[in-house]
């Protein structure tokens, strides 16, 4: 592993066992005298929520001084060609790793579609530049150790900010060596090149973000919050579908709306190979980014309105 | 004006002949507002830049109609929501409704050349009550997944409920909401949106729709 790979996963553990130092289980609810948080019980999916504020508050800096600044020039002053080269190129890398994930989870389908991916994207798309793919009907997807974890049941323990890759969970830090040993840009040799190709990649996704992440800032009333419960509802989303063998999202019962502590299983897990500071796409993508419904397209789709006549229905 | 005028004289004469009233299913439905919104905001030149006002019109004339706000904010209140008086309620609701406002005019700026594709629905004709999929396809990455909510009102649908990249709005605002309500009571709660609101209010969306 690489000595930053190293360092981070060091950093993990110390919030880890810094965390598990205090709490125990994640069942029990104790109070603290921690302002942040609401009132006496603390919610018992983030015991360390202390801990993951001042370190949400951290990320948040080295975004807003450091990242976002460069992101934004990125975004407006690269090319869109070269934005889509960059994107396209560590993406094509990422879906090997998809690939073994998928076939791990027993997506059959999908793990051999990712491969495909690759491989086509390798020579046809000119190393991985080009996404001939996605038009050629082989989606994209994104896998990471930490979801093959929760598929084969691991829990997902508490919810955990990392320093400078966001949100995460217990069995997703844990699982985040395993990205990196399986992300082939891991094992470039000139460090220098490695490093600032993983510099770039992270500038790219973070500008692929700024949208969402502005939008974010006006939704949430607390951003923290906000962001936590979005991203472990998405986490447990992602393993439950996964859970489904075939193609169509699983059907999940309605939760139950009027408990107000319900909340979906927290089978969350982390991000794995993308590294995205503080601002992990997927969950700076979610909050509304409601491209407003529209649009026609084509597959799955029912026949249109079908009038189902109904008497009974007029009031 | 004159294709509403059709739309009534049509409506009326399902009526007169005495045929059921045509029920549209909460799929085609959907289908079509997001067409709609889909396609004004990709053919306006003022919402791709950002006119705040131009957006709020389209919001409110397409969407508002169509959202069960009051649902939402009961469902995102939890517990508290039976706590307060009317008075509060409605307020709540307002509030809510206008952060949502905002927020969607905000995603509504962003939209450059996405499509959606619709899954395949797994309710029952005769469900009250049922979840419409879809995704958003984009040039970058993943489809992102959409999925809605829709409760049965009178002959149509209304949404109460959306979902994107697998959490629900409701759901996430939940602990927003006890947060603050645990922090200062509805009032505070109510006081933290409608600051919220006047802000965004007057910063206007232009800044988020080009960044």
């Amino acid at each position: 592993m690489s000595p930053l790979g190293r360092l981070l996963l060091a950093l993990s553990m110390v919030a880890i066992l810094s965390g598990c130092a205090t709490t125990t289980s994640t069942s029990t609810s104790t109070s603290t005298s921690d302002s942040a948080s609401t009132s006496a019980a603390k919610n018992p999916v983030d015991p360390f929520e202390k801990f993951n504020r001042t370190m949400f508050n951290f990320n948040d800096k080295v975004d807003e001084y450091a990242l976002k600044p460069v992101a934004t020039a990125y975004k407006r002053v690269i090319p869109s060609f070269v934005q889509t080269g960059v994107y396209n190129f560590f993406g094509n890398l990422g879906d090997v790793w998809t690939a073994v994930n998928n076939l791990l989870q027993g997506r059959m389908v999908d793990g051999v579609s990712d491969m495909m991916r690759f491989t086509f994207n390798s020579t046809f798309g000119l190393g991985g530049l080009i996404d001939i793919s996605s038009d050629a009907g082989l989606p994209k997807h994104t896998q990471d150790f930490g979801a093959t974890l929760g598929v084969w049941g691991v829990q997902s323990g508490p919810y955990i900010v990392l320093p400078l890759l966001g949100p995460s969970t217990v069995r997703d830090s844990a699982a985040l060596p395993a990205d990196f040993a399986g992300n082939p840009w891991t094992y470039v040799t000139p460090y220098t090149t490695r490093y600032l190709g993983t510099t770039l990649r992270i500038i790219d996704l973070r500008a692929g973000v700024l949208d969402a992440s502005n939008l974010i800032e006006e939704a949430a009333l607390d951003r923290y919050e906000f962001i936590r419960d979005a991203y472990l509802q998405r986490r447990a989303s992602k393993i439950s579908s996964n859970r489904e063998r075939g193609a169509d999202d699983a059907y999940r019962a309605l939760p139950d709306d009027d408990d107000p502590d319900s909340k979906t299983d927290n089978d969350s897990s982390s991000k794995g190979g993308s590294a995205a500071p503080s601002a992990e796409p997927a969950t700076k993508g979610n909050a509304q980014q409601e491209n407003a419904p529209a649009a026609p397209a084509a597959s799955g789709s029912q026949p249109a309105s079908i009038p189902a006549p109904d008497a009974d229905t007029r009031k | 004006m004159f294709k509403k005028f059709i739309a009534i004289l049509t409506l009326g004469m399902l009526g007169f002949t005495g045929a059921a009233v045509a029920q549209e299913a909460p799929d085609a439905f959907i289908k079509r507002i997001s067409q709609e919104v889909l396609e004004t905001a990709k053919s306006d030149k003022e919402i791709q830049s950002g006119n705040q006002q131009k957006i709020l019109d389209v919001v409110q004339s397409k969407i508002l109609p169509n959202v069960d706000f009051q649902r939402m904010t009961a469902l995102a209140a939890g517990r508290y929501w039976r706590e307060a008086t009317p008075e509060q309620q409605k307020r709540l609701t307002e509030e809510f409704r206008d952060l949502l406002v905002y927020t969607y005019a905000g995603a509504i700026a962003q939209i450059r050349d996405q499509q959606l594709e619709f899954k395949p629905m797994r309710n029952d004709p005769s469900d009250t009550d049922v979840e419409v999929r879809s995704q958003v396809v984009q040039q970058r990455g993943e489809p992102i997944q959409l999925n809605y909510r829709l409760t049965k009102s009178g002959n149509s649908w209304k949404i109460y409920d959306l979902n994107v990249l697998g959490a629900w709005l409701v759901e996430t605002y939940k602990g927003n909401f006890a947060s603050e309500i645990s922090k200062g009571g509805i009032d505070g709660l109510i006081k933290t949106l409608s600051d919220r609101n006047k802000k965004l209010s007057a910063n206007g969306i232009a800044k988020n729709a080009k960044s």
